[in-house]
């Protein structure tokens, strides 16, 4: 059995990233299509004033934490939907306020610096069980969302008024989308920190938009990265006495980075392909050569 | 209210022969007002109906309150005064939604590798209500290939909807808000960045639908050859309505009063075609 797994703290690092590497990217892919990255950073922001909040108060500080972005989330939606602010200004003013609050709280009391590092970058390595409990619970919860509303997430991703008008009840699909983010955003915290929460949800379904072809792919390829990204950044840290965080958070920027290349090349590829598929229908048919003519250079857009 | 809708009737349809009055109206606006945050009203007194099987094609120049128009008989923005309805229900409380098409101008989620087979996007104009299982279903349903048929692009049936062009993409929502058969289709600007050909083919296409499928077709757009081509009737609207009626009555005048500057009337031609 190699090093790595012979330790327990691994184990369960491991198992919970692995849940997380899961349920980031699975719910990300709506956030980023929603073009909503904002709201995960926001909302970690608002997950740091809960864990201060609970060390104050000696409640558990990631409970604390989910309570504080599901409240968050709800209002920012409520804000947004009803019109009263424009979408980012609503993040803002909650991004703002809950770090101020944070930072009071943090001054006004003392000793637990050394935890609140761990927080804001990641504690991986020292999740318990009670943590991994919760994770799992969020996780099926997810899922289960993910799975059962796939078409109220996927038609408001693609357009609001499109989806409200084939009947889709977007503003109650995105209150549910928010307050599952501030949820995803909790649990991810405790693998990545605050800081770095909104990466392991936006950049690994990044690099999958990057090569998808349809909409369960993207998905696929979402929780795929985001897995990988987490392995290889557990395994990197653990051998080259790494901080965890950022070993994993720089996995996902080098999978996006190696997602570009590929895209980039299969692009270069189809547009040689396509013109030469536009020549070699012309003679069978006057539209068809047409279309797809316009194809070979819609392929690539740059 | 019911006195002045009457009055307002009356007034609309001055020269249609009665046999309009049989069909029944599928969209209505009654003294319609909307002003964006108590602003300037962006739609004035509005009244105008469209009846099942008309092609309505409301022209206006850019800033006129058209989008409006149409984002209040969608339900998407509610009457600041006046009612909009939808067959015969307030349009913000409708709810049968797969008895209604939309084609929008733009789609937000376009731009940023939407990850979605032109089928996939199709399939969407299918939601009937809350399905769990929806992830699991299979492609190539019967209804997504027959709206893929007559928009004509069942060849791009499994290509990203990315990799389309602009013109192919509105085919493409065509198809989307054509395949649940809805007897109401609205265009919004259906053209707009459509090279003179695809143009062309593109209102061949609303025009078929309108004749052949007994689509209620209701269009809004700025550019007036499109309102002539197949349009059965037609309002013109400047914040308020300037002209309503069948087409052919649109005169150098109307036109004058909706753009801010005398137009040469040369589209008789084209009139002819329409029924």
């Amino acid at each position: 059995m190699p090093e790595i797994f012979q330790f327990d703290f691994m184990i369960r690092a491991l198992i919970g990233g692995s849940m997380v590497a899961i349920l980031a990217p699975a719910f990300g892919l709506f956030i980023v299509l929603r073009r909503l990255s904002l709201i995960a950073d926001t909302l970690s922001h608002v997950a740091l004033m809960g864990v201060a909040i609970g060390f104050v108060t000696s409640i558990y500080p990631t409970f604390v934490a989910l309570i504080a972005t599901t409240l968050s989330a709800a209002g920012i939606e409520q804000l947004r939907a009803r019109g009263r602010l424009p979408g980012d200004a609503a993040l803002a003013v909650f991004l703002y306020s809950s770090l101020a609050i944070a930072v009071i709280v943090i001054s006004k009391s003392t000793g637990f610096n050394a935890d609140l590092f761990g927080y804001l970058f990641g504690t991986v390595l020292s999740i318990n069980d009670r943590d991994l409990w919760l994770i799992g619970i969020l996780l099926v919860i997810v899922v289960v969302f993910v799975a059962a509303f796939y078409a109220e997430l996927t038609q408001s991703a693609f357009d609001p008024d499109l989806a409200h008008v084939a009947g889709v009840r977007v503003n109650a699909t995105n209150l549910a989308l928010a307050i599952l983010t501030g949820a995803t955003v909790t649990a991810s915290m405790r693998v990545v920190g605050v800081l770095m929460v909104g990466a392991l949800i936006v950049i690994p379904v990044l690099a999958a938009l990057r090569l998808a072809r349809d909409f369960r792919a993207a998905l696929i390829l979402s929780i795929g990265f985001g897995l990988l990204s987490v392995w290889v950044g557990l395994i990197v840290s653990f051998y080259a006495d790494l901080a965890a965080g950022g070993a994993i958070v720089m996995t996902t920027v080098a999978i996006l980075a190696l997602a570009e290349i590929t895209g980039h090349l299969r692009d270069r590829l189809a547009t040689r392909r396509g013109f030469a598929t536009g020549v070699s229908t012309k003679t069978s048919g006057d539209k068809d050569s047409v279309s797809t003519v316009e194809t070979g250079q819609g392929a690539s857009p740059e | 209210m019911t006195a002045l809708a009457g009055e307002v009737q009356a007034g609309l349809w001055p020269d249609e022969p009665d046999t309009d009055a049989e069909r029944p109206t599928v969209c209505e606006f009654t003294e319609t007002w909307y002003s964006y945050g108590g602003g300037e009203p962006a739609v004035e007194n509005v009244s105008f109906r469209v009846r099942r099987g008309d092609f309505a094609a409301v022209l206006g120049p850019n800033g006129s309150g058209k989008t409006t128009l149409l984002r209040l008989a969608l339900g998407l923005l509610k009457p600041s005064r006046g009612s909009v309805e939808l067959f015969g229900e307030p349009s913000s409380r409708f709810r049968d939604w797969s008895r209604v098409g939309y084609v929008p101008q733009r789609v937000e989620g376009l731009g940023i590798h939407f990850p979605a087979t032109v089928e996939e996007i199709v399939e969407q104009g299918l939601y009937s209500g809350f399905d769990p299982l929806a992830i699991f279903r299979r492609h190539g349903r019967k209804a997504v290939l027959e709206a893929l048929e007559l928009a004509g692009i069942a060849h791009l049936r499994t290509r990203p909807i990315e990799s389309l062009s602009v013109g192919q993409r509105q085919r493409a929502l065509i198809a989307r808000a054509i395949a649940g058969r809805p007897e109401l289709l609205f265009l919004d600007e259906p053209v707009s960045g459509v090279d003179a050909a695809g143009r062309d083919r593109f209102h061949e296409l609303i025009s078929s639908l309108n004749r052949e499928q007994g689509m209620t077709v209701f269009l809004i757009s700025h550019d007036i050859g499109a309102v002539m081509q197949g349009a059965t009737v037609c309002a013109c609207i400047n914040r308020t309505i300037v002209f309503h009626g069948p087409p052919h009555r649109i005169t150098g005048e109307h036109l004058a009063e909706l753009y801010g500057f005398p137009v040469d009337v040369l589209v008789h031609d084209a009139l002819h075609e329409h029924r």
